[in-house]
């Protein structure tokens, strides 16, 4: 018997026939296509159990994970606070420096003017001693 | 036939959903087996055959709602898994694992699931050494040749199945299936 594929596609055409021995190996071959197929597909498979986080467990991660966020968040904010205060706090302590350096510096300045009205102005120049002895006569008189 | 004057209850949507629902489980039920036959044969490897079984399947259930009817399920779902194992060989990571082949089983485990029958010893051993060679031969093959040869002489479909799951024509698949017979033809006439 010759066998190739017809008009269906079952059997025969244009002369590519296949002869019996090699429908016998066609079959032998789907067969054995066929075994393997169902042995694998009907064989045991183990399945891996995987383990699914409950809600709970993800809120529990969630809640941990915010609060961890939280706090380091927050301990960095204090810190930024802590380093401006300091730096505030310099700030004001140079300028009282600086004002304190001006005052003292005014005072000083005005001690001087001070001791020149009294020191120096009334330093009566040697060319001027006899009118100021006819000064200090009249006076008495 | 309907009686006259009788109310017809609209489907809502929801039954129309349960009933797709209950047809998608029937059509795996029914064609996995196949599907699953094709890719094992297409591809020796058992655990590569099932994870692109489960992608087809999973392809078709996303796209159950486009089914038109226009092919039969079977041809639809052949489409599909042709597809898939096309782009499979073509991922550029798995035409690594087609060159070595470490995954698929070799030949000779492939020829050892030929069914005893009747025979005797002698005959047993000569079919397993001609399903061998046939399994060489359609490693041979190209992908295409292959396909096609597997859905006629594995899934035993007919040259307008074929045509249609392949998406060639019917000419077109006579020539592939006549030079990949003609392949297996050398390669156990070869060696009788």
């Amino acid at each position: 018997m010759r066998i190739g594929i017809d008009e269906s596609g079952r059997t025969g055409f244009d002369g590519e026939m296949t002869d019996a021995k090699l429908e016998q190996v066609l079959g032998n071959f789907k067969a054995s296509a066929d075994a393997w197929s169902e042995a694998a597909y009907s064989r045991p498979r183990t399945v891996a159990v995987v383990k699914h986080w409950s809600w709970r467990a993800a809120a529990g991660w969630a809640l941990g994970c915010v609060v961890v966020a939280g706090s380091l968040t927050g301990g960095m904010h204090e810190r930024n606070l802590n380093k401006e205060h300091v730096r505030t706090l310099a700030a004001q302590r140079a300028l009282q420096q600086q004002v304190a350096a001006e005052q003292k510096s005014t005072s000083e300045d005005a001690d001087l003017l001070a001791a020149v009205d009294t020191d120096v102005s009334q330093e009566v120049p040697r060319a001027m001693e006899p009118l100021a002895q006819l000064m200090d006569e009249d006076t008495i008189r | 036939m309907m009686a006259a004057g009788t109310a017809v209850k609209p489907m809502s949507a929801e039954a129309a959903e349960d009933l797709s629902a209950q047809e998608f489980v029937r059509v795996v039920e029914a064609h996995r087996p196949q599907i699953f036959r094709f890719l094992l044969s297409s591809t020796r490897d058992v655990d590569l055959a099932e994870t692109l079984t489960q992608e087809c399947f999973l392809k078709a259930h996303r796209n159950w709602a486009g089914f038109r009817g226009e092919s039969t399920a079977m041809t639809w779902l052949m489409r599909i898994a042709i597809n898939l194992q096309k782009d499979h060989w073509r991922n550029r990571r798995m035409q690594f694992w087609r060159h070595t082949r470490t995954n698929s089983v070799d030949l000779d485990e492939a020829s050892d699931w030929l069914p005893s029958g009747e025979r005797s010893v002698e005959q047993q051993l000569l079919a397993k050494e001609q399903v061998k060679r046939v399994w060489k031969a359609v490693e041979d093959l190209s992908e295409r040749q292959r396909t096609i040869f597997l859905l006629r002489y594995v899934e035993e479909q007919d040259l307008g199945e074929i045509a249609q799951a392949t998406g060639l024509s019917e000419g077109t698949v006579k020539a592939h299936l006549s030079r990949a017979l003609h392949k297996v033809r050398a390669e156990v006439g070869g060696w009788r």
